[in-house]
């Protein structure tokens, strides 16, 4: 295999990579046990599951494994910090004081938390520490800033009446994220949910529970009060569940999967009809016009498709390139998918780590597998990649049909489908061709087709001649089976919102 | 007898509010003293000027100012020929840039609208004979406390360094407790603002600031706040020697609002929001703010840095830059915190700070034609001045926070103890030296007695002396010219009528304490309840009803803010509607938050400051419009 990779001219250097040119850094795992109420405490159970290194399919730690029993006595420490605690009566800029505090904090950390998202996740080193940690402390800041600009409305009423609303934190609120950004996601959810004055209850993905815990920490060392974050690690079908069914539980906000979704919103609607939103997954199109910079489409489309290694709900999977430039376009998209480092993740020449873990490596393999079955033209990749750890090579198939397996599902690994379009109808129908709505991108210099098609496509973000342009002011979420609700920006804040209206008639006034 | 020399002896009752252009300045004065004899001066000068050498002369240098400052104090009435009572020919003399048609016009609304021929000659030591001196007042004749405090900073900020003025001038910046000299400062005029906004123009057109990300100038305005906070005690100490308010206030209330103001606007600065807007068909058209270039920004003395914060906060989080003119009574602070954002990581060029007077440097930036927006807060009549200034150069927008003269309320349903302190400190705060001063207070007819006499006793009780003191709740008024001016109001309300129950007369003999003055019995058309005093004076109105305390509380060109005191939620929604002004506060006053939109109907002035509605004034609306092709929908 690894021969084989070399003469693909890629460096498969799998968990055997390590202490080659580069230092793999000592991990040292402090937080293991669930945050609840200001506290780290052991399952009720007593029970523990193990945490993975995706390089080498080695056991990190054993984290206690929180069940409902434990979701009942965060939910509880929760409901107490919002009907009776501090943190939703002091003014939005305290608590922005302290989301500020924690962002520092955050900053101090940077090193220590990448390296957890590295052995938890398989997530490039470098990667964390420049961007996803450094950016929870930006998002962090942003809600801090947002937290007191928190604006209800007076309102013109059709009666001599005096009218405002009022927006008021929700409550508690259940969050579960995802393990493909641990770190990115838990702030996605957290800071809106904090700056607004609501208390939460987090469910890390049990893949990587290990900066979460962290966070915790680092949260209540920056003055966050007992029982407003508390973290719950352990099983969907377990703890998860118990979340999205709690009848304390005023709003449950989900990441992850579509199948999963579907059943937080049947708890929520089972139990106390909590309200829900959903950020799901996707299988995002990338139209490249024919008038493209083609070594610029190319850059783009890859770093589209394979960026943290595939597993990423917006993640530019299915590749429309306009027949003028088809061809070179793949020749091109192939030979940059095969210089691609595949190793690890610590290593900084690799450009992609490890799949999180067995059960999504052979779920990509297993699609791989069907797209030759199904007809598709394996360009490049296909296999996996070193001898131990769950490594894949960069893969590209060509002739896909709309209505085949790998142009429909998520695969959420590195796997680009390339199809073929004539004209910009066309192009937009098959971008439409989906239940998914996550985002899209459009690569083309011509303005008349770039605003006809970001109109056009049904999709929560469009990324003209750039991709994964997510920033804090810019909110994202999905249309269709991708989800509803939005994360980032003042509507992410939005979300964790009451409406109040109040009332009251006017006598007298000499206006209205 | 003692007051046979006092400088408000044989003044006409003139100016009813602070101008910031209009003072009269003191380096006016000190030039065309004829009087004073040479030597002195010679002897004066000599001494400051060792002083100046040697940092540790301070011993020469309080010499120096006790000269100066027996100068200034025991100066006669200025004659017509050196300063004009209202000063307004200071800035037309000076700046020449109002053409005399204009000139007369501004003269005319003067004395018509604002100073309805009202001419009153005091005579020397008429005043004491009203004197309630409460027990509090004797503490002024103390040896002043000397503040934990050094003052750095006396050049003019231009493009990054300290400079000195063009001319090499410089002006001396008082003491309120003693009036001496606690530093001199150099005077900027018209050259030294032009350099002020070339610095800003390229800083705006061709330098980092407006380019970088809104997160980037949201981190040096939120390491700014970081510094002030390191910085509290000597910027409060600062702020309270030049200013004469008090150091509980200065440290307790206007630094930490100087670094939540500018947290505020740091935290706007990445969510500036333009819109994208429906067409009627077949257009893409979306709004984008951008910054609105170079902001020239004026500010009074009264709040030298929570007006600092006020003005650059938004106008800086928006991607400007500034020519920053502070006071002359009050540049110290300003130099101070404006370096600290430098330290902050602010780009040189984006903050220019020019010290100086109103005539001169207000008036050039005013009419500069690289300025492209101007924000003013002052006196009604600057602020004509102002917008003149601006129409006749380049019609760059103006916003203006200008005078008042605020209703405050209090209805028969009212627990009076509670309205008799709320009253108080509205009227009595900073001095009395508030643009939103509730300095009409309003009381209902079924509870006005036992109001009166209540306020009597509180004003009476109200701590004056050295504001570096503990408990002390008053300090002196800044200067010369505004402690005359409040005298002869005081004076005027005598004249007219109304009830003195309180106060009335200085406080020591040196510096500029006033004791707080109340007077009861006073008619709307009397002068105490008609013009801004800006001082510690409360003039008490009786009212019987609630349309007719509208009709009064509206009964004037101002309309900056009001106060109501009531338990009824009928009466609180029927005035806080029916009342013609920019802020109402509801059983509460002088509520300052950064997220409040603050400013004035009618005169009090143009636009508003803080909150959401701040970026407004510093922002440009483009709006971006490009043909759809076959689009989905629209």
């Amino acid at each position: 295999m690894a021969a084989a990779a070399a003469a693909n001219g890629m460096s498969c250097g799998g968990g055997g990579g390590g202490g080659k040119g580069f230092e793999v850094p000592k991990v040292v795992v402090r937080f293991t046990k669930l945050f609840i109420n200001g506290q780290f405490v052991d399952a009720v159970s007593g029970k523990t599951f193990e945490t993975r290194d995706p390089r080498t399919g080695e056991v990190i730690a054993d984290i206690a494994e929180g069940d409902k029993a434990d979701v009942d006595l965060a939910v509880k420490a929760a409901r107490e910090a919002f009907d009776n605690g501090p943190w939703p009566r002091m003014s939005g800029y305290e608590r922005g004081r302290i989301l500020s505090k924690f962002a520092d904090l955050i900053e101090a950390h940077v090193e220590e938390v990448a390296m957890l998202d590295t052995v938890d996740a398989g997530k490039l080193f470098l990667v964390g520490k420049a961007r996803d940690i450094p950016g929870a402390a930006h998002l962090l800041r942003y809600y801090a800033g947002a937290a007191d600009k928190v604006h209800g409305e007076t309102l013109k009423m059709a009666q001599r009446m005096h009218g405002y609303t009022l927006k008021e934190p929700v409550g508690v609120v259940g969050h579960i994220v995802p393990w493909n950004y641990p770190t990115t996601m838990f702030f996605f959810k957290v800071s809106p949910a904090l700056a607004a004055g609501c208390t939460v209850v987090v469910k890390p993905a049990e893949q990587t529970p290990l900066s979460a815990l962290f966070y915790a920490h680092l949260a209540k060392e920056a003055g966050v009060p007992d029982g407003v974050l508390n973290v719950v690690t352990g099983f969907g079908p377990t703890a998860g569940a118990a979340v999205a069914s709690h009848m304390d539980i005023d709003k449950v906000s989900f990441t992850g999967s579509t199948e999963v979704g579907r059943l937080v919103m049947k708890a929520a609607a089972e139990s106390n009809l909590k309200p829900v939103s959903l950020e799901l997954g996707g299988k995002s199109p990338i139209v490249v016009f024919d008038d493209a910079d083609l070594d610029m489409a190319v850059n783009l489309v890859n770093f589209a498709t394979y960026t943290n290694k595939g597993e990423i709900c917006v993640a530019g999977t299915r590749i429309y390139v306009q027949e003028g430039i088809y061809d070179a376009f793949v020749k091109k998209a192939a030979e940059l998918a095969k210089k691609s480092v595949v190793g690890d993740p610590f290593n900084p020449r690799v450009n992609q780590g490890p799949q999180v873990d067995k059960d999504q490596y052979e779920k990509v393999l297993k699609y791989i597998d069907i797209g030759k079955r199904e007809g598709a033209t394996l360009v490049t990749g296909g296999k996996p990649c070193g001898d131990k750890g769950y490594y894949i090579e960069p893969t590209i198939f060509t002739d896909v049909k709309d209505d085949m397996a790998i142009a429909q599902d998520e695969i959420f690994g590195p796997v680009m489908a390339l199809m073929k379009f004539k004209t910009v109808e066309e192009a937009i129908q098959k971008a439409n061709n989906t239940r998914y709505g996550l985002a899209a991108g459009i690569v083309t210099k011509n303005i008349d087709i770039a605003n006809t098609v970001s109109r056009s496509i049904r999709a929560g973000a469009i990324w003209i001649n750039c991709y994964f342009a997510f920033d804090p002011d810019a909110p994202f979420g999905g249309y269709k089976m991708s989800g509803f609700g939005k994360d980032m920006g003042m509507d992410a804040l939005e979300k964790y919102m009451q409406t109040k209206t109040v009332v009251t008639p006017l006598y007298n006034t000499p206006w209205l | 007898g003692k007051e046979l020399s006092n400088p408000f002896a044989s003044q006409v009752v003139t100016e009813p509010k602070a101008p910031i252009f209009l003072k009269i300045s003191v380096s006016l004065h000190l030039s065309s003293r004829s009087h004073h004899r040479p030597e002195e001066n010679q002897i004066a000068e000599n001494l400051l000027e060792i002083s100046q050498q040697h940092p540790a002369g301070m011993a020469a240098r309080r010499a120096a100012s006790s000269i100066l400052s027996r100068r200034l104090l025991t100066r006669p009435s200025p004659s017509p020929a050196s300063a004009s009572p209202a000063g307004k020919s200071d800035l037309l003399g000076a700046g020449e840039v109002l053409p005399s048609k204009l000139r007369g016009n501004t003269e005319q609304n003067y004395t018509t609208s604002r100073l309805p021929n009202l001419q009153v000659v005091l005579v020397a030591g008429a005043l004491l004979r009203f004197s309630t001196a409460p027990a509090a007042a004797a503490a002024p004749t103390e040896e002043p406390i000397q503040p934990a405090v050094e003052v750095k900073h006396t050049q003019l900020l231009i493009n990054g360094n300290f400079v000195d003025a063009a001319s090499g001038k410089t002006f001396p910046t008082l003491d309120p407790r003693t009036g001496e000299v606690i530093a001199r400062v150099a005077e900027g005029d018209s050259e030294d603002i032009d350099r002020a906004v070339a610095a800003a123009r390229r800083a705006f057109d061709e330098g980092p600031w407006p380019r970088m990300t809104a997160y980037e100038r949201c981190r040096v305005l939120l390491r700014f706040a970081d510094l002030v906070e390191e910085h509290a005690e000597e910027i409060a100490a600062l702020e309270t020697w030049d200013n004469g308010k008090t150091l509980a206030q200065s440290a307790g209330a206007e630094v930490p609002m100087v670094a939540r103001c500018m947290r505020y606007y740091a935290g706007w600065a990445d969510k500036i929001h333009g819109l994208v807007v429906p067409t009627d068909g077949g257009h893409h058209a979306q709004v984008l703010h951008e910054p609105v270039g170079v902001a020239g920004q004026i500010i009074p003395w009264n709040f030298p840095l929570l007006m600092f914060a006020w003005k650059v906060g938004p106008a800086l989080a928006c991607g400007n830059t500034v020519v920053l003119k502070t006071a002359e009574q009050t540049p110290l602070s300003a130099l101070y915190v404006a370096r600290l954002l430098h330290e902050a990581g602010l780009p040189d060029g984006v903050l220019n700070v020019v010290s100086g007077f109103g005539p001169t440097a207000g008036a050039a930036l005013c009419s500069h034609m690289g300025v492209d927006k101007l924000a003013f807060t002052g006196s009604t009549g600057t602020g004509q001045i102002v917008l003149e200034l601006a129409a006749r150069s380049n019609l760059k927008p103006v916003t203006l926070e200008l005078g008042g003269k605020s209703p405050f309320i209090v209805m028969d349903d009212a627990d009076v103890d509670q309205a008799v302190d709320l009253a108080h400190h509205a009227v009595f705060f900073n001095q009395g030296q508030c643009c939103c001063a509730g300095s009409r207070t309003f009381v209902h007819e079924r509870v006005y007695d036992e109001f009166v006499e209540k306020s009597r006793a509180r004003a009476v009780k109200r701590v004056v002396g050295d504001p570096f003191r503990n408990g002390v709740e008053q300090g002196p008024q800044i200067d010369g010219d505004q402690f005359d001016k409040i005298l002869r109001y005081v004076r005027s309300g005598v004249d007219s009528g109304a009830t003195l129950v309180a106060g009335g007369d200085r406080v020591g003999n040196r510096g500029f304490y006033i004791q707080p003055t109340v007077f009861a019995d006073a008619k709307d058309d009397m002068k105490i309840a008609k013009d801004e005093i800006f001082g510690p004076v409360q003039t008490i109105l009786k009212f019987s009803g609630v349309e007719e305390v509208v009709r009064r509380a509206n009964a004037t060109h101002y309309g900056l803010a009001a106060g109501v005191f009531t338990r009824s939620l009928d009466a609180a929604n029927t005035l806080s509607r029916a009342l013609r002004a920019g802020t109402v506060w509801v059983n509460c006053y002088d509520v300052f938050d950064a997220t409040i939109p603050f400013g004035g109907y009618k005169m009090s002035g143009v636009g508003r400051e803080k909150g959401i509605y701040a970026l407004r004034n510093y922002l440009q609306t483009k709006a971006v419009v490009t043909p759809l092709k076959n689009p989905a929908w629209l």
